[in-house]
């Protein structure tokens, strides 16, 4: 379970360059539920994320992870709790470290690392079996440097590390953007298949409405920091890509309006 | 080149394989360029010639030796990490810091081993032939540290440590304290610098506060030429290849300077060494720049 309460988000606070990138959202996720969050440039998406996974400082509001208010907690002490995926797949893991290793790393995620070997006999032996299940055939290459791999076999790992140590919610940030059709397409089926496996808690950006409404359980559109929109269940799936570029539509056309109000 | 010469280099380049490993550490582990060697090398030095003058035994000089150098590597990282402090300003300021406190440990500039009893006494005198058991000794030394931190890096522990210094972002998503870690891993490097340091005294003799002069090019010397001789990814061939290249580079040394028609003193040694470095650091981009104008020509062909 995580929650976010009335959170806010300032970068650059008290200087001309200004930013209020959220401003009181307020978000609670049950465990299992998988929330698709979208909106424009600048909405605030991956500030949310970055608040949630601690790289963000919170200038007002409450952010609670597995029942604990971890707001001032640094990234690495929530990450025992979060797990996450970059956008770009170079960011999510060692490129002169081999597979093996950033796979033990990412393995060890949340629990105290000692001075055992790290790639010890039944840790590798669990390693080799889920690298099996991707069909790459990348279990014959674990020994290779993860800079080797392409960016698509280097994201599709990231995901699988990040379900490696068990998490209370798991941050996807546009982890897919990077990608080319076929194998943005491959990294999204197995985002449904580990989520629906290890019943996870997820969080995941994309700029595809069509994802937004296919994936997952629920749907959020942020703007200008503000959740616009919340949907699930039944009201969800009635809901069309052209019902949410409308609501997109709406926001930015309501913005307009007052813009026209105050210049006019 | 008499064999004394030879041997004396050997044994030179297995003092500063324990540099070497230091500074692979720190340079090729931490990617934290940590120039506080030049000083934790006389510190190791001076400590234990100091407590052994006392009458202090020289195994526990030398683990105090040790213990300071993992000190002052404290103090660059810590001055570092928490106060964000460039790593090579706040490595200066240890360095320079150290001159001060090395003479006054010390007392004086020098200090000489005589008659005094070292971690090599026991040794000597055991059947075996007197030239052979410094180099002995030291390589057993060298052995055990290289074994230590072969099996540390492998650990959970140390392998948080090398993803520090790889992608410190991607560490800290998996939850590595990184700013505790580079700590650990400066400390750790200074460690075994200050513990070179020690046996440098305890096998030549003295310590000498300018001793130090030069320590970091030197082990950087030496990871470079052994990364050229012995280029891998695997780990401990990596940690060998610092052993190896410390040794190669005390012995060309060693070959420069009894070639009289080179004409070379012992005080050209930093210009040299500095000079090699600067080679092996621009030639791979170098090669790099010329690959990049033949495969652009094979694209534009
Ligand atoms: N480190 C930062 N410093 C200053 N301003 C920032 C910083 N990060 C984000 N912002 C600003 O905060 C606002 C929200 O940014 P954020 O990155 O959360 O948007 P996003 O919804 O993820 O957009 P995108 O779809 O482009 O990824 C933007 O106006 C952005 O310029
Ligand atoms: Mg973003």
């Amino acid at each position: 379970m995580i929650a976010v309460e009335n959170l806010s988000v300032v970068f650059n606070a008290g200087t001309p360059l200004e930013r209020r990138a959220l401003r009181g959202v307020s978000l609670a996720l049950a465990n299992g539920e998988f929330v698709c969050v979208i909106g424009s440039n600048g909405a605030g998406k991956s500030t949310l994320l970055g608040a949630i996974a601690g790289d963000v400082s919170a200038a007002a509001g409450r952010i609670l992870v597995a029942g604990r208010d971890v707001t001032r907690q640094p990234a690495e002490a929530r990450a025992q709790h979060v797990a996450r995926v970059f956008q770009d797949p170079l960011a999510g893991s060692c490129g002169n470290l081999s597979i093996a290793e950033n796979l033990a790393l990412a393995a060890g995620r949340g629990s105290r690392r000692g001075f055992g070997n790290a790639l010890r006999r039944e840790r590798a032996e669990m390693l080799v079996t889920r690298i099996r299940e991707l069909a790459l055939g990348l279990e014959d290459r674990l020994d290779q440097p993860m800079g080797s791999l392409s960016g698509g076999q280097r994201q599709a790992l990231s995901l699988v590390m990040a379900t490696l140590a068990p998490s209370s919610v798991l941050l996807l940030d546009e982890h897919t953007a990077a990608l080319d059709p076929r194998n943005a397409d491959f990294v999204l089926d197995l985002t449904r298949m580990l989520a629906e496996r290890f019943v996870l808690t997820v969080l995941m950006v994309t700029h595809s409405m069509r994802q937004a409404l296919d994936l997952g359980t629920r749907t959020i559109m942020l703007h200008e920091g503000q959740i616009l929109l919340d949907v699930s269940g039944e009201h969800r799936s009635k809901l069309s890509v052209e019902d949410l570029i409308d609501a997109f539509r709406k926001a930015r056309g309501e913005e307009l309006a007052e813009d026209r109000l105050l210049t006019s | 080149m008499s064999q004394i010469a030879l041997v004396g280099a050997v044994e030179l380049g297995l003092v500063y394989a324990l540099v070497a490993l230091g500074v692979y550490l720190s340079f090729r582990v931490l990617d934290f360029p940590d120039l506080t060697v030049d000083g934790s090398f006389p510190l190791g030095a001076a400590v234990a010639a100091t407590m052994i003058v006392s009458g202090f035994d020289p195994w526990l000089a030398t683990f105090v030796a040790i213990v300071a150098g993992a000190l002052a590597g404290f103090a660059t990282a810590f001055v570092s990490v928490r106060f964000g402090v460039l790593h090579l300003l706040a490595s200066i300021l240890t360095m320079i810091a150290l001159f001060s406190v090395n003479l006054r440990i010390m007392g004086r500039p020098n200090v000489a081993l005589l008659t005094q009893e070292t971690v090599l006494t026991p040794f000597v005198g055991l059947g075996l032939d007197d030239l052979w058991v410094r180099p002995l000794f030291l390589a057993v030394i060298v052995l055990v540290a290289l074994i230590g931190l072969a099996w540390f890096l492998r650990s959970e522990t140390g392998l948080a440590m090398r993803a520090t210094g790889a992608n410190p972002r991607m560490a800290r998503a998996q939850g590595v304290r990184v700013g505790a870690q580079v700590i650990a891993g400066v400390m750790l490097s200074n460690a075994l610098v200050s513990l070179a340091g020690a046996l440098f005294a305890q096998t030549n003799g003295f310590a000498d506060v300018t001793s130090g002069v030069g320590t970091i090019v030197v082990g950087l010397a030496a990871v470079i030429v052994g990364e050229t001789v012995m280029p891998s990814r695997r780990l401990w061939v990596a940690l060998v290849s610092c052993i190896v290249g410390a040794v190669i580079y005390r012995l060309a040394v060693q070959l420069a300077l009894s070639a009289d028609f080179l004409g070379l003193q012992a005080s050209d040694l930093n210009l040299a060494t500095a000079l090699l470095v600067l080679v092996a650091l621009v030639l791979p981009k170098l090669r790099g720049r010329a690959l990049g104008r033949t495969l652009g020509r094979r694209a534009g062909a």
